[in-house]
């Protein structure tokens, strides 16, 4: 037994060149690209900007993502259903871009098992760190071309309807790689439903 | 080896919103949070370990031609789950001011020097029984805008991972005794005086070597408690 849990604070201003180096002679060991050389599936880009209650973008986020692999498993020890070889670790991590904008490469997730036996609609989970917040927020991104959303029990908790269209990425039109658009607001108009996890 | 996590271990955490740091202010949810069942999204989390660092990632002083500027610390800890067992091989990022308190990244304006001998990243992996180890400078305290006259104690950042998303923790190290910290809001936005002492390291004789440098010690506990708990063992 032990006191209790280490308490968060805040990532600060100052984390790029340790946690997101790329401008840094620090090497990098985690990246906005999750893709493999092996991984099937459908290749998708997740863009957008990270805003505060000013509406202003924030330059100095973090943006952590976490999913399971085209087929619906997860790449670690709790998931015991068997992988295949893509080496698909489904982490990846990007810093924020001076006017809040981030991006990452990945793929589509499968479909992967929720409550009671009903599945979840394929999902990524989502943590934002920046200066200013003590401690992370999670959210969730879903897809708004999957009609397994409307049966999803997550999305359910959530059942104002405008609130719920702010956890689904919009597809974007006339992108060469498909492309969905997932914007996070903080706070204030339009604010992003964030999960108590 | 399944864990559960409960929701009340998470109230150490500060609130979002906390009037003393005031960039909080337009950077926190006002809606409720929605409270999210721990499904196997959550209990599932990125796993990296030995395979991700270097040896010389976790000795900041050896990182460029020359030796930084500084004392010498040598930090150390265990980083454990919520009933006190060790939780082995999870990587820890970690990132510091320099001895005169200024970062290397380009946002800092502190007028104070850089030193070309001192990035002040590094990571570690913890070993079977949750230890880890890194060496480095002890950091300097810096000013910064919160406040009239606004100090950070000396601290050194952590970021881990732990056995699942749920475990995740960004946090910071503070030194023993030091006089900033009743002026510090991010130190104090932690309001249970034992929570924020669980993030202030102590000096350690122990693990001080001769003639080279101090031992700081820093346990870190993450969320994370066995679901099966084994029955504790009566001594009367
Ligand atoms: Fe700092």
């Amino acid at each position: 037994m032990t006191d209790g849990i280490t308490p968060s604070q805040t990532v600060g201003p100052y984390f790029a060149y340790c946690l997101t180096p790329k401008d840094y002679d620090t090497r990098e060991i985690f990246s906005a690209d999750l893709t493999t050389p092996a991984i099937g599936g459908d290749r998708i880009r997740v863009v957008g900007q990270v805003l505060d209650g000013d509406g202003v973008g924030i330059g100095d986020a973090m943006i952590e993502i976490w999913q399971a692999d085209p087929e619906g498993r997860y790449a670690h020890p709790a998931d015991d259903r068997a992988r295949g070889n893509s080496g698909f670790a489904g982490f990846g991590r990007a810093p924020t871009t001076p006017d809040g904008m981030y991006a990452f490469t990945t793929v589509k997730p499968g479909q992967v098992p929720g409550p009671n036996g009903k599945p979840q609609a394929p999902h990524i989970a989502v943590t934002v760190f920046a200066r200013g917040m003590l401690k992370h927020l999670y959210t969730r991104i879903y897809f708004e071309d999957e009609s397994a959303n409307a049966a999803d029990p997550i999305l359910a908790l959530v059942p104002d309807e405008e609130a719920r269209r702010t956890l689904i990425a919009r597809r974007l039109a006339g992108e060469a790689e498909p492309t969905y658009r997932f914007d996070i607001r903080l706070q204030g108009e339009g604010e992003t439903v964030f999960f108590e996890a | 080896m399944g864990l559960i996590y409960p929701r009340e271990s998470a109230l150490a955490h500060p609130s979002n919103s906390f009037e003393g740091y005031r960039s909080t202010a337009k950077r926190h949810p006002k809606r409720p949070l929605v409270i999210l069942p721990h499904t196997l999204s959550e209990v599932t989390g990125p796993v990296y370990g030995h395979e991700i660092v270097r040896p010389e990632d976790a000795d900041l002083t050896l990182q460029h031609a020359g030796e930084p500027l500084g004392e010498r610390i040598i930090v150390s800890g265990r980083v454990l789950d919520e009933d006190g067992r060790p939780v082995p091989n999870t990587l820890l990022e970690v990132w510091q001011a320099n001895a005169a308190g200024r970062y290397v990244h380009v946002a800092d304006q502190h007028p104070a020097p850089l030193d070309p001998n001192f990035t002040g990243a590094g990571r570690v992996v913890t070993d079977d029984e949750g230890r880890y180890r890194f060496v480095t400078i002890r950091p300097g305290a810096y000013p910064w805008r919160n406040h009239h006259n606004a100090w950070r104690p000396a601290h050194i950042h952590f970021s881990l991972f732990g056995p699942s998303y749920l475990s995740r923790l960004v946090t910071q190290m503070y030194f023993p005794g030091d006089p900033l910290f009743p002026f510090d809001p991010i130190f104090n936005s932690v309001t249970d005086e034992r929570a924020r002492n669980r993030m202030v390291s102590r000096f350690d004789l122990d693990t001080t070597q001769p003639e080279w440098a101090l031992g700081f010690v820093f346990d870190i506990v993450l969320r994370g408690r066995n679901a099966t708990p084994m029955e504790e063992p009566h001594d009367d």
